[in-house]
């Protein structure tokens, strides 16, 4: 029994190497969380006892971190790059609000999603504007932690990746407040995380365009009107 | 003081009694310790054979003469005897015998017989704040009195954290405007020397490198001499290995560190301090900081005193008292996030109830006439 009918169009938003970069980006985040952590407030592993030279546990847990670090800074690159040659929803433009729509869409979003104050449809096929700039502020806490926790690193590296960023601790003034800067950024993506999986879930639930399981298999499901609006050209019914 | 006789280094030496073998020794022990390959010996013992000594004014400004105090203390004998006698050190208010009227006099004289020429040490950092009433020495500001010697100098040395960063009394909130030598003088090659206070040899071992080679050592992106100030405490520290295996003291009298385990989470700045401290030592290598069971307190680096406590290894976050740390605060920003999007989520099911109803009766629900085809 139906009482209305609502066609949905199936949109490929998330092309793979987007979906690639954002477990591999999930997961360094989680390493580098954790091993960060560790290297902040190391555990400790035993009141005496063994020798230093039967154990390398923390020159392990720095190594994972290194090492993660890597992989992220690489698919952190490979993601730029995709935003100059993916599909209209991973376009770097996005990330910037420059136009009045932008501006309209965080205001609604804002008052429709956040607030719930007001009834609005704002359907969007990929980021709405609010997350584009929270993306686009996670892009600059990228580059922040990138750049001190190289900076720190180059110190104790002759490689010559890290050497580019020999100049960071004397712009920074010190290791100290370096490795303070790089301690807050680990903490901005945990609470970054934590909204960020309810609002999936959120999403999931209120509009029913499947975005939760579209970073699996880059699928959302969008009604007629605004799949021919966003994409102003002619539409692929997958199904109704 | 020293005469105005221009003798070289090495006449000097032999005036005061020492052999050539102890002479050519002492050239040996500081060519290591500068850093400069065995065959670079031989520049260091022609360097002392034919120099003349340099004329040297040493200014103390806003500071506690610890600076002073360690250059004196060098291991080698030689040193406090050669750099102190030998370097023409015409002016230095701690140790001169003159005073006065006297001691400025010689101050203007020595500038204006080797204008251009004269080698610079300043410790201790300049009080700006209040038109420099903080700290004035014969009439002038300490700000006028650097700027003015540093005029005619040929190199400029800046001794110690307070020269070099300010130290304790740039401490926030710090009252007096105290500022580090680099902001005030330009257009001089300047050497940063931090510490609080420097190690005697380091300050011994730049000054024999001006003197040998006639330039100033390789600097690194701070000012500071790659020789000494290339390596963090850290990575030269006896203790690694325990950092590296993950054994940790917790606190100053548990088993661990009796066992002498890494000082990490006592808030050692071993880390993130440059310093030759676990490699030459102090008081003629006797021991360093690390050495005696307790963590460096970073006093080279700037701004050392404001990342405080010492005993932990985060420093507090800043604004929210003393023992806060970004994890306080990290942790507090997460449970409130949590609380928020629980709220949130709460609310979305009374708030949009009639939307979410409505998406289950627009489904497509299958008839069950034709569910029956």
């Amino acid at each position: 029994m139906r009482k209305k009918e609502i066609a949905l169009f199936r949109v490929y938003v998330w092309e793979r190497p987007v979906r690639i970069y954002h477990w591999l980006n999930a997961l360094c985040i989680l390493v580098l969380c954790v091993t960060g952590y560790l290297i902040g407030n190391p555990i400790v592993l035993q009141h005496g006892g063994n020798d230093a030279s039967m154990l390398y546990f923390f020159g392990w847990i720095r190594f994972i971190h290194f090492a993660a670090a890597y992989v992220f800074l690489i698919n952190f690159i490979v993601r730029i790059y995709w935003g100059f040659v993916g599909n209209q929803y991973s376009d770097w433009k996005n990330y910037f609000p420059y136009s009045k729509k932008h501006f309209q869409n965080m205001w609604d979003v804002l008052m429709v999603d956040i607030l719930m104050i007001k009834k609005k449809d704002i359907e969007t096929a990929g980021h709405n504007a609010v997350a584009n700039f929270t993306y686009f502020l996670t892009f600059l806490a990228f580059l922040l932690s990138v750049v001190t926790g190289f900076g720190m690193y180059s110190a104790m590296s002759d490689n010559w990746f890290s050497s580019l960023f020999h100049w960071v601790i004397p712009f920074f003034g010190g290791d100290l407040i370096l490795r303070m800067i790089h301690h807050v950024t680990m903490w901005f993506f945990v609470v970054f995380t934590i909204f960020h999986v309810y609002l999936v879930f959120y999403h999931d639930y209120v509009d029913g365009s499947g975005v939760l399981s579209s970073m699996a298999g880059g699928w959302k499901f969008v009604t007629k009107d605004k799949f021919l609006r966003k994409n102003q050209k002619k539409p692929e019914p997958a199904k109704k | 003081m020293a005469d105005h006789k221009q003798l070289t280094l090495w006449e000097e030496m032999q005036n005061k009694g020492y052999s050539r073998r102890d002479f050519l020794k002492f050239c040996a022990w500081m060519g290591a310790f500068i850093g400069v390959e065995s065959t670079g010996v031989a520049t260091v013992v022609r360097a002392m054979e034919t120099k003349k000594r340099p004329a040297v004014i040493w200014l103390h400004l806003q500071e506690c003469t610890c600076c002073s105090e360690s250059f004196i203390r060098s291991s080698h004998p030689i040193v406090a005897d050669i750099i102190l006698d030998n370097i023409s050190l015409d002016y230095t208010e701690t140790l001169q015998a003159a005073a006065g009227h006297q001691a400025e006099a010689a101050m203007k004289k020595s500038m204006k017989d080797n204008w251009g020429e004269y080698i610079l040490l300043v410790e201790g950092s300049v009080p700006t704040g209040d038109d420099g009433v903080y700290c004035c020495i014969g009439g002038q500001t300490a700000e006028a009195r650097l700027k003015e010697a540093a005029e005619g100098a040929k190199a400029v040395i800046a001794w110690g954290n307070c020269a070099s960063n300010g130290c304790v009394q740039a401490a926030n909130p710090n009252p007096t405007t105290a500022t580090p030598i680099h902001k005030i003088i330009s257009g001089k090659p300047l050497i940063k020397v931090p510490g609080c206070p420097p190690i005697g040899e380091v300050m011994a071992g730049i000054i024999v490198h001006i003197l040998a080679f006639g330039t100033i050592p390789q600097l690194d992106g701070q000012g500071r001499p790659m020789a000494f100030y290339g390596r963090r405490v850290h990575d030269t520290c006896y203790r690694r290995p325990n950092y590296d295996a993950g054994l940790f003291v917790e606190e100053f009298d548990d088993e661990n560190a009796k066992k002498g385990y890494c000082l990490y989470k006592v808030g050692c700045r071993g880390p993130v301090t440059y310093n030759a401290c676990a490699v030459t030592k102090w008081n003629g290598g006797t021991s360093f900081p690390i050495q005696a069971g307790h963590g460096c307190l970073g006093c080279s680096e700037a701004n050392f005193w404001d990342h405080g406590p010492f005993y932990q290894h985060l420093a507090s976050f800043p604004g929210f008292g003393i023992e806060t740390t970004a994890d306080t605060i990290g942790l507090g920003l997460g449970v409130g996030a949590a609380v928020g999007i629980a709220a949130h989520a709460v609310i979305t099911n009374i708030r949009k109830k009639d939307e979410i109803n409505e998406h289950i009766e627009t489904s497509a629900v299958p008839d069950r006439d034709q569910e029956g085809d």
